[in-house]
């Protein structure tokens, strides 16, 4: 008698993950929004259009309040270049927003404008 | 189901704007435990591509010489308002992830080096690093048990510091002191921006 593998589930609670991180997402690695690692996203609840697979059902899940995209990748434990695939198609399909992706940056270019920094410092200084 | 109209998608600008602060410093300086003090969640790791530019030896003929690798980041998190979140990322500590540090570092607010006064040269690349990319950093002094105690102006000159870069001495398990070091940073991007005069408004007066 030769076990029969099921043909769905890609989950497995002892093995893990079935499938390949990068099969989830087609073989694509390029997201076609601008998604770093600390965008902030949530579902917007809307209806869905186009066609989403189980991994896409999972972002959703865990976007229901606004979360970073890091956030999303850690406990969805796929690499984040994959997370923000996923989270494109939902954008597209209008299932999910995105906060502000203008880099905050220092690093490299643009200095942050000194409201963010400013907004920052006074977080920081009631945590003290 | 039922769809209502009323439920019309918030808009995009109510989401909190994340910012990053990189954790760096050598191996075993104190990194995970400055992220966990200050991280109001179970620190998380996430897996993220990076870009790998390989070393000519490593090439094999024919062979495109940049690649993508994927390493495992550990981060934090901040909610300093309902608009505004700020994230730590620890930088891997390994030697050979530095190559990846440009593409972590892109994006960031500014960086934190830890340093461990028993042993500073572990320090020095990441040091050596955020100065040649120009991006604002503050050095704090992980104060160890047992270690002796340097004042701030002796690790400078022990690190070749500039002037301008602060050097505070901080604990790593206390989450007021590691806040503190934040601060330090946030004050330091606030003062560097208005002495270069970064704003357009505010044209810089140079003889």
């Amino acid at each position: 008698m030769t076990p029969v593998l099921p043909d769905g589930p890609q989950l497995d609670e002892a093995a893990g993950r079935l499938v390949r991180p990068y099969t989830v997402s087609d073989g694509r690695t390029r997201a076609t929004s601008h998604f770093t690692l600390v965008t902030t996203v949530r579902a917007t609840g809307a209806q869905t259009q186009g066609v989403f697979g189980l991994e896409h059902a999972q972002v959703l899940a865990l976007c229901e309040q606004p979360v970073s995209v890091a956030e999303v990748a850690a406990r969805m434990q796929v690499p984040a270049a994959v997370v923000k695939v996923l989270l494109s198609d939902l954008a597209e399909g209008g299932a999910v927003v995105a906060g502000d992706t203008r880099p905050a940056s220092t690093g490299h270019s643009a200095q942050p404008d000194r409201d963010l920094l400013e907004a920052i410092r006074d977080g920081l200084l009631k945590r003290l | 189901m039922a769809s209502s109209n009323d439920c019309d998608p918030l808009p995009a600008d109510v989401l909190p704007v994340g910012v990053k602060v990189l954790v760096a410093g050598g191996f075993g300086v104190g990194k995970t435990t400055f992220v966990n003090a200050l991280s109001e969640i179970e620190p998380l790791s996430t897996e993220e591509m990076l870009t790998a530019v390989s070393a000519a030896t490593d090439r094999l003929d024919g062979v495109e010489n940049k690649a993508t690798t994927t390493v495992a980041l550990d981060f934090g998190r901040i909610t300093l308002s309902p608009s505004h979140v700020l994230y730590l990322f620890g930088t891997p500590g390994q030697e050979r992830f530095w190559f990846m540090w440009d593409e972590l570092s892109e994006g960031a607010l500014g960086a934190v080096v830890l340093a461990d006064t028993r042993r500073l040269e572990h320090s020095f690349a990441a040091v050596d690093f955020f100065e040649r990319r120009g991006i604002p950093f503050v050095v704090a002094v992980n104060e160890f048990d047992g270690a002796h105690r340097y004042r701030g102006e002796e690790v400078r000159t022990a690190l070749d510091l500039r002037q301008e870069v602060p050097v505070v001495l901080c604990d790593a398990r206390v989450q007021k002191s590691g806040t503190r070091v934040l601060l330090d940073l946030v004050q330091h991007l606030i003062t560097t921006r208005s002495s270069h005069g970064s704003d357009t408004d505010q044209p810089t007066v140079r003889a």
